[in-house]
């Protein structure tokens, strides 16, 4: 399931004296089946822009297309396209409403219209995908801990089997295990299951490691489009408008301007830490 | 629609009644106020009209700023107007049926109107021209000598401002957590009055609960601080009375003066 977006032009507060461009002439088009990175600073369009791809913002100007529909053509199902295009928002864990944590998962296929069986079977399959089993099922989610929260959370967005999963920055606020953990299961949603997945992320060794493609926004515009490895060659770049690359990417760097014969493709520590021990066994042997 | 409510809506410009002492302001709309209740003849009103379009001229706060504070009594508006207009008995000008408009009718309502407006357009004026922080200083010294009596004035302001600061939280709050629950399929538009109370739920309890989480965090910050009620705490901006006040005072009492002259005099 193709996206499209083209021109796309989103304005705060038009016709008032606080008029802001949110989004300028935003170009890209994502594929079936991508897992794409999108990074930026703060403020830099990336949580209005996916706000855009379920219908949820209306741009000011320009076009999205969803399977090759235009969204803003009139009489198009926004209701079945935000099934389609599941959207976690930052800190999900604050919409929680229900007494428990499987009807609050029910909520998503519910507003579908399903029939009970199917929602049920779409809710208990959305909690196993997030690693939650059935003692928790009765619980309130107020009284699970923190990552515990974000992943009945995710499992209510995934309730609705939506075909393209987009998050925004999903592990804000949680601990390494558990940010290692909800990644993990993204990641497994993307090989196994084919979904294509756009993750909002602050932090560049994530997007790095699991992103096929990233999608850099500054100050409401597109800057960078391309593979991670691509991207973070413009590190220089990346750093004036308040990003990085990954640490490892600066290790490689130094590297190499001591004279080491390293890679400089490398974005992994996995990557970097293969090219090393390679540096290293190619010196014993001579 | 909640975004209408101008009332607790700071617009910054940099004018002379921007610069006044909140005190003075909340003292000169207050006689604004009394003094819309008090006039009774037209030429009272011409007065008032005056007084309030100069104030508005002055504030440098665009009129269709102004006008959006309006939205919000619109309702009231017509259904005040109408009942003047139709339930007043007197001399019969127009007859529609058994509706009938009076003379004494179209006077009272046409006069309800323009006093309801004007409520509304000056002590909008002041909230645009007064941040909430200022009003509620202006309050808590203006009221001061209400502590004699034992009233917690201090405590009162506070917890005023802290509620003003968090109206634009909490509006941002139910419009991220209402597009959260739209993307899982919630419908806050369509259906009947008890369909939208009952899909108003999955918006009401994540609103309480953060609400309550806020709270609680904002209390635990404040006692971090040392906050211990209005006992001894000293003020960063103490507030002092200019001689633009001064003047501010005599025109007010000079303005009610007239009011009250032409009220017993015409």
């Amino acid at each position: 399931m193709g996206i499209k977006a083209v021109n796309l032009n989103y304005i705060y507060g038009q016709g008032t004296a606080f008029e802001q461009y949110a989004l300028k002439d935003v170009n890209f088009e994502i594929q079936d089946g991508e897992f794409i990175g999108l990074i930026g600073h703060t403020g830099s369009g990336k949580s209005t822009l996916i706000q855009h791809l379920n219908g949820l913002l209306k741009a000011t100007s320009g076009e999205i297309y969803v399977n090759g529909e235009n969204i803003y053509s009139p009489g198009y199902n926004m209701k079945a396209l935000r099934s389609k295009v599941g959207l976690v928002f930052q800190y999900p864990e604050h919409q929680l409403f229900e007494v428990d944590v499987f009807s609050d998962v029910c909520f998503g296929p519910k507003n579908q219209g399903l029939p009970k069986e199917e929602i049920e079977r779409r809710a208990r399959e959305a909690l196993s995908l997030v690693g939650l089993d059935e003692s928790y099922y009765s619980q309130s989610p107020f009284e699970l801990s923190g990552g515990q929260k974000r992943r009945v959370a995710i499992a209510g967005v995934l309730a609705m089997e939506p075909q393209v999963l987009i998050l925004d920055e999903p592990t804000a606020g949680l601990d390494p295990r558990g940010r290692d953990e909800i990644l993990d299961q993204i990641d497994r949603l993307h090989r196994e299951r084919g979904m294509t997945i756009i993750l909002v992320s602050h932090s560049m060794e994530d997007v790095a490691k699991y992103a096929d493609r990233l999608l850099v926004m500054n100050h409401g515009e597109k800057l960078f489009d391309g593979p991670p490895k691509e991207v973070f060659k413009h590190y220089k770049e990346l750093e004036q408008v308040g990003l990085a690359a990954p640490q490892i990417t600066y290790i490689v760097q130094d590297l190499r301007s001591r004279g080491i014969d390293i890679d400089d493709n490398i974005t992994t520590i996995a990557e970097a830490k293969e090219a090393i021990l390679a540096l290293l066994s190619g010196k014993e042997k001579t | 629609m909640i975004r209408d409510i101008t009332i607790g809506q700071y617009y910054p410009a940099d004018s002379v009644i921007h610069r006044l002492d909140p005190r003075t302001k909340l003292f000169g709309t207050m006689i604004f106020l009394i003094s819309l209740f008090l006039a009774d003849s037209i030429w009272a009103y011409v007065l008032a009209t005056a007084v309030l379009a100069a104030a508005i001229r002055i504030s440098k706060v665009p009129f269709s700023f102004m006008v959006r504070g309006l939205k919000a009594i619109v309702i009231l508006l017509l259904i005040s107007v109408s009942f003047n207009l139709f339930l007043t008995d007197g001399e019969t000008l127009v007859k529609l049926g058994f509706l009938r408009i009076t003379k004494e009718g179209l006077y009272t309502a046409a006069f309800m109107a323009v006093r309801l407006i004007y409520l509304v357009l000056g002590s909008s004026l002041m909230t645009l021209t007064t941040t909430p922080n200022e009003l509620t200083d202006g309050l808590e010294k203006g009221l001061g000598f209400l502590k004699r009596f034992g009233l917690p004035i201090h405590e009162v302001s506070m917890m005023m401002s802290i509620a003003l600061r968090f109206i634009p939280i909490l509006i941002e709050e139910t419009d991220k957590i209402m597009k959260a629950q739209m993307a899982r399929g919630a419908d806050f538009e369509s259906g009947n009055l008890i369909q939208k109370a009952k899909a108003m739920v999955p918006l009401l309890v994540p609103l309480f609960i953060s609400a309550f989480r806020r709270a609680t965090d904002l209390a635990m910050a404040m006692e971090a601080r040392c906050y211990r009620g209005g006992e001894g705490r000293t003020k960063m901006k103490p507030l002092k009375y200019k001689s633009r006040d001064r003047i501010s005072y005599l025109l007010f009492f000079l303005y009610i003066g007239i009011i009250i002259a032409m009220r017993v005099m015409l």
